[in-house]
């Protein structure tokens, strides 16, 4: 036999093995640098001014981002009291209710699609519903709209979880004559508990980086302001507007808001990881 | 598992409660409880549903709104809307080419660079990678996804661009072609598109490792058995077992990329021309809708702008319907 034929299928393993593995050493590449780049520009703008001074006036020295920290931890510490509840509720709905009905199969799929929808078009609902109709922006129709994108998340990892659950656990709970919501709230509910929390902990690291939803829902405010009824400075939005501005100063604060938020959203991600794991294994 | 709980909590405290040498509770107070239970029962259910329905309600609550919102622009413009050339808030034109093109374009660049590169990482992942790498590794690509969309525009438009503009467009201009004419802005469609790629990477990655692993062993190593390199492996047995999912991968990246918004508007420039290259300033749908909703003009402008914001509702809702159903039947076939 041709000698050639093993050397051409040889060269093209070879090929194609490389080139997989150039293409994950791009991945990691991107990573790092993306991470590096705003860390190293980011953390310096860190200072004690940029924890507890408001935003600064165009073309002026100095400030910090304490009104958008505060309206972020705000808005996003509501829509996490508003959407976990909701969204295990629903969850076990799906789980334990609905795992063969019509009902529960379109349920699924639209929330499988709610996970990717574009969350601009989210922003433009609750436009609608929650500022036209009152007539000014808040921090309120903020909350409703990353309401909207963390309710999903939170009800798929619920449903897979409980899925995880061996019914033999459920029966045994049957058996000793407790009531189906006490099988679901104190048995089943409970095993996952860990698994849920990393839902809900994924949530927030989605949410607290949207900021499509909340250019035209909270706006954003130049003064601090604690009441939600009222346009709410965001990090998101001011890290937008201030990226997009002139102002070496505006651009130095957008730079560290950013690391901020990714410093936010790497933790969140690793501490949910740390902890489904330890779960899974207990 | 539903069906078992229908017969459970009945039956067996109707069986202890005929049976009185055990029970404590006379037969009454038994039932009174298991009637109690049973409200309850029905409360949770209907408590449960009422939430999960919410999510439904949500859906349906959106696109009625939009459709309202939007109807004074299609009123005026009719399906001449959507074939519109000129959006120009100034003369107060609305048509939605230009938005509807520069979406589509994006996506388009993101998905010829994303889908090479993911699939080599998805291959590296379940092929070639050490197992001792392979959860570290899979990691870090899930991480780049949890990332948000903001940072991505924001390193994008800082870093990116400035990079782009004085290293790799001078080249591709000096090639003459019209698809890359004018000047280096270093901002454009070419460059949203390329921070889009980034983007959806570890959406298509991961997917793509998930229905590689449902290739059974027994196949793969079959192949090899007959003397198959690891690449006619991937070639000749992953890829034809997993075709629907991949696919279904696929059009999950692009059903984000279509829809982002953030990453896009920081770099592509936002000027409502149909520019036909691809350094050019451009719009998309998402970054029109970003640009200009919150100074928008109520009389037509703010309903041409849900207009737009509809259609983009419509083609992501059949995009990622599509990658949902391909994905599930992809991974379906791992039960086999």
């Amino acid at each position: 036999m041709n000698k050639g034929i093993y050397r051409r299928r040889k060269a093209m393993n070879a090929l194609g093995l490389a080139l997989s593995g150039l293409s994950m050493a791009m991945g990691l590449a991107a990573l790092t640098w993306i991470l590096w780049t705003l860390f190293y520009n980011g953390l310096g703008a860190f200072s004690l001014d940029f924890f507890l001074k408001s935003t600064p006036a165009p073309g002026t020295e100095g400030g910090g981002l304490a009104n958008a920290i505060v309206g972020s931890l705000m808005m996003v510490g509501f829509t996490t009291l508003i959407s976990t509840p909701i969204g295990i509720l629903a969850g076990i709905y799906l789980a334990e209710f609905g795992s063969r009905s019509r009902f529960g199969s379109i349920t699924r799929f639209v929330t499988d699609i709610m996970l990717s929808a574009p969350s601009i078009v989210i922003g433009l609902f609750v436009y609608a519903v929650a500022v036209a109709t009152v007539k000014h922006f808040s921090g309120w129709a903020g909350s409703l709209a990353l309401c909207l994108i963390a309710v999903p998340v939170v009800v798929r990892t619920t449903e897979n979880m409980l899925n995880l659950v061996p019914g033999s656990l459920r029966e045994a709970a049957f058996a000793l004559g407790a009531p189906r919501w006490k099988v679901s709230l104190a048995i089943t509910l409970r095993a996952v508990r860990g698994g849920v929390i990393t839902g809900v902990l994924l949530a927030v690291a989605r949410i607290i980086g949207e900021t499509a939803p909340l250019l035209f829902t909270a706006l954003n405010n130049q003064f601090f302001n604690a009441d939600m009824a009222k346009p709410m400075a965001n990090l998101p939005v001011v890290i937008y507007n201030f990226a997009m501005s002139p102002y070496e100063n505006w651009q130095q604060l957008a730079w560290g808001g950013a690391a901020l938020i990714a410093l936010i959203v790497l933790a969140i991600n690793v501490a949910a990881r740390v902890l489904f794991r330890e779960k899974v294994q207990a | 598992m539903s069906r078992h709980a229908e017969v459970s909590t009945e039956a067996l405290l109707q069986s202890r409660a005929n049976d009185s040498t055990k029970s404590s509770m006379t037969h009454d107070e038994l039932s009174a409880r298991v009637r109690r239970f049973a409200t309850q029962d029905r409360l949770f259910l209907g408590v449960t549903f009422f939430f999960a329905a919410l999510v439904l309600a949500a859906l349906l609550g959106i696109l009625l709104s939009l459709v309202m919102e939007a109807w004074p622009a299609f009123r005026e413009y009719g399906l001449g809307f959507v074939s519109g050339t000129r959006w120009s808030p100034a003369d107060d034109v609305y048509g939605a080419v230009i938005a509807i093109y520069g979406t589509l374009v994006t996506s388009a660049i993101a998905l010829l660079i994303a889908v090479p590169i993911s699939f080599g990482i998805a291959i590296f992942l379940t092929e070639t990678c050490p197992l001792r790498l392979r959860r570290p590794l899979g990691t870090a690509i899930e991480l780049l996804a949890g990332i948000p969309s903001i940072i991505y525009g924001f390193w994008g438009l800082f870093v990116l661009a400035p990079l782009f503009q004085e290293h790799v467009q001078p080249l591709f201009i000096a090639t003459g072609l019209p698809l890359f004419a004018g000047p280096p802005l270093g901002i454009g469609v070419f460059t949203a598109g390329l921070v889009l790629a980034l983007m959806v990477i570890p959406f298509i990655a991961s997917v793509m490792r998930d229905v590689f692993e449902t290739v059974p062993p027994v196949l793969k190593e079959s192949a090899y058995g007959i003397g198959c390199t690891t690449w006619e492996v991937v070639r000749n047995i992953v890829i034809p077992y997993t075709r629907v999912g991949v696919i279904g991968g696929i059009m999950l990246g692009l059903g984000r990329a279509l829809g982002e918004t953030m990453a896009v508007t920081f770099v592509i420039g936002n000027a409502n021309r149909l520019a036909t290259s691809l350094f050019a300033p451009g719009n998309s749908i998402a970054s029109t809708l970003a640009n200009e909703f919150a100074e928008a003009d109520p009389a037509l402008h703010i309903p041409s702008l849900f207009a737009l914001g509809l259609l983009l509702f419509v083609i992501t809702f059949v995009v990622l319907g599509l990658a949902k159903w391909l994905i599930a039947r992809g991974t379906a076939r791992a039960g086999i």
